[in-house]
């Protein structure tokens, strides 16, 4: 059996003993076979010694056995990583930051406690997958979506509290959660916003109670184990409606992302698209490889006429009434052709809802309709797994360009195996800023994961010399991110250092995560 | 161990792991039928039929057929655990807290339900 660090035999042997008690046999795992299975399958340091690999998991069912394994990990110091459904992968799956942590799998609390489909919320327990929670939602037949991200098996809670987002117009997951209870590491509960109100009414419709508003310090932390959390779901829309906008210029670009910025912060674009250029999926043609090599910006664009392409595109999605979205369709054709001479539009696909069940039976993708789904990995399933580059740039056409020069110059200066990247697409995923988005393959191949470490890292710091910042990351990388948000020496990293000592001073939850380590850990490595 | 109880033990096994279900009907029609619920939960978003289901197409690009997994007469218990417990290509590992032993068994018995035997 593997021993937590710090921890001798003897001492980790009582714990299991005491955790044991406390769960039942069936839900602590201790076994080689067992615990393997809480490794990263995707992980880029697979067959490596550095992958980590946990000591034992345990799964609590309820707050209550909560409060009493943390108690045990408080008394013998063991290090416990947090997961929901633990299928957050591209991003460290289910297994800890810190080799022989135990993981502290919810995954047995998956209770869809409440869905309201007249103020519209559902609260939901940490377990419940998005599959999950669509399937509540279509046996009780109610008139709500949620928002999905890409593969459906992931946790609602944990998802937004890595701050993932989907397609839908409530696609930040964060920005839509409302409420939480949480259970700090002294076995204290808290609930947040008007959940500390006892007997609210309000919990899932006012975030913020009264005082300061601390759902933040509960994401992307090690702060609590959060048991509850709530969201606002989207009420059943009437229409969508998508529109394809294209231009035919490179510099054409500028306009276009100013007329985009325009539409989605007046809420007339609600929701995630991206930005793309056809000429990005050319790869084989050596006239536009010289051309990109050594050519102008007017040598692409008498490129992309002769070849009868658009140099840039947006499809534009709206989700309403059906007038309303229409209204909106034509709106932005007004805006794009008022800005930039050549703009066309194409008609997209146009749905009322509900969908009926042949409808949804022949689409690739429904995750834009609030349907989760694994479609995803049909399109990048090839290989084993990913992982998602995906740094925050300003929504600008000059920040698309500069972004698309520097990582593929990144690309072209390491070699990389894949050969030079075609594009670091670039999405809306939030309502104010680009995110590129990225995948790196990832296989269980050493040198390869070795290489794509290698680009990765050098792609963080290239980013960061430009103020570009990435919003999430898997854990292999979270010490490199959280050293490039270092403003004032680290004074944000060490305000999250201040907080962890201060709620858990023995530094027992998720030791690592986003750059944050307990004291002891930190005074160890100093 | 004494000879006699190896050999009951033995004989057990054998008929455990050849008749798995054998039992009484309505036992097995419960498992399958479990089987199939847990399927249609875990496995079918992946492997079922219908466009968007990677793991089907997965499958067919190797060349199986059929590559719907409900279809095949060929699965073995031991292939089943193997892959749900171990990952493949890009499916990750399901873990206990995910999908029981039991579950998994019910699994077994309902993919293997078409099999000659």
């Amino acid at each position: 059996m593997k021993v937590p660090p710090g921890l001798s035999a003897k001492d980790f042997s009582d714990v299991v003993k005491q955790w044991t008690e406390i769960v039942g046999k069936e839900w602590i795992f201790t076994s080689d076979e067992d615990v393997e299975m809480y490794r990263d399958y995707y992980s880029p340091l697979w067959h490596e010694d550095n992958d980590p690999v946990p000591s034992a998991a345990v799964a609590p069912d309820g707050v209550e056995q909560i409060q009493a394994v943390l108690k045990v990990a408080n008394e013998y110091k063991v290090p416990l990583w947090t997961i929901s459904t633990g299928k957050n992968l591209g991003y460290g799956g289910s297994a800890p930051l810190l080799s022989g942590s135990a993981v502290l799998d919810l995954k047995r609390m998956n209770r869809v406690l409440e869905v309201n489909d007249k103020n519209h919320y559902a609260l939901v327990e940490p377990g419940v997958s998005y599959f999950d929670l669509y399937r509540y939602i279509r046996q009780h037949n109610l008139k709500v979506w949620l928002d999905p991200p890409d593969p459906g098996w992931g946790s609602p809670v944990g998802n937004s509290l890595d701050r993932g987002g989907g397609y839908t117009p409530m696609r930040d997951h964060f920005d839509n959660h409302c409420g939480m209870e949480v259970v700090l590491a002294n076995g204290e509960v808290i609930r947040t916003g008007m959940g500390a109100l006892p007997g609210s009414k309000t919990w899932q419709q006012y975030k913020y109670g009264f005082g300061p508003y601390i759902d933040g310090m509960f994401s992307q932390s090690n702060f609590g184990v959060v048991t509850k959390m709530g969201f606002w779901l989207l009420p059943e829309p009437e229409a969508y409606l998508s529109g394809t906008v294209t231009v035919p210029k490179h510099d054409d670009i500028y306009k276009m992302v100013e007329v985009f910025a325009y539409l989605v912060d007046s809420s007339i674009v609600q929701a995630t698209t991206l930005i793309t250029s056809p000429l990005w999926y050319v790869r084989n043609d050596p006239e536009l490889t010289g051309i990109r090599e050594h050519g102008t910006t007017q040598d692409l664009d008498a490129y992309a006429a002769r070849k009868g392409a658009a140099y840039w595109s947006v499809s534009l999605p709206f989700y309403g009434p059906a007038k309303v979205v229409a209204a909106q369709w034509e709106f932005a054709k007004e805006k794009f052709s008022a800005a930039i001479p050549g703009a066309k539009f194409l008609d997209g696909a146009s749905y009322r809802f509900p969908l009926s069940d042949e409808q949804v039976a022949k689409m690739a993708d429904t995750v834009p309709f609030g349907i989760p789904s694994l479609s995803i990995f049909s399109m990048i399933g090839k290989n084993i797994g990913h992982l998602g580059f995906s740094p925050i740039i300003p929504m600008t056409g000059e920040a698309v360009l500069e972004s698309q020069r520097v990582f593929t110059q990144v690309y072209r200066d390491l070699g990389s195996p894949e050969g030079e990247a075609a594009s670091f697409p670039v999405f809306s995923f939030f309502a104010r800023a680009f995110v590129n988005i990225y995948l790196f393959p990832i296989e269980h191949d050493v040198e390869k994961n070795r290489k794509t470490r290698e680009i990765y890292r050098r792609l963080i710091k290239e980013s960061a010399a430009r103020g570009w910042g990435e919003y999430r990351t898997h854990t292999t990388f979270m010490k490199d991110i959280a050293e490039t948000y270092s403003f004032n020496n680290h004074s944000l990293l060490r305000f999250h250092e201040m907080i962890k000592d201060a709620v858990d001073p023995n530094g027992i939850l998720s030791p690592g995560k986003s750059g944050i380590w307990p004291k002891r850990m930190r005074t160890a490595k100093a | 161990m004494n000879m006699k109880k190896a050999a009951v033990l033995l004989i057990l096994m054998l008929t455990a792991a050849t008749f798995a279900w054998a039992g009484p009907p309505q036992e097995k029609d419960s498992q399958l039928e479990r089987g199939h619920k847990v399927y249609d939960k875990w496995c079918f978003p992946c492997h079922g039929t219908g466009v968007g289901k990677p793991g089907t197409d997965a499958l067919k690009a190797r060349g199986q057929n059929p590559a719907v997994l409900e279809e095949r007469t060929d699965l073995t218990a031991a292939l089943i655990n193997t892959v749900v417990r171990h990952g493949v290509g890009f499916m990750p590992v399901f873990r206990k807290t995910e999908i029981s032993d039991a579950e998994l068994d019910a699994i077994d018995a309902y993919l293997m339900r078409n099999n000659k035997k």
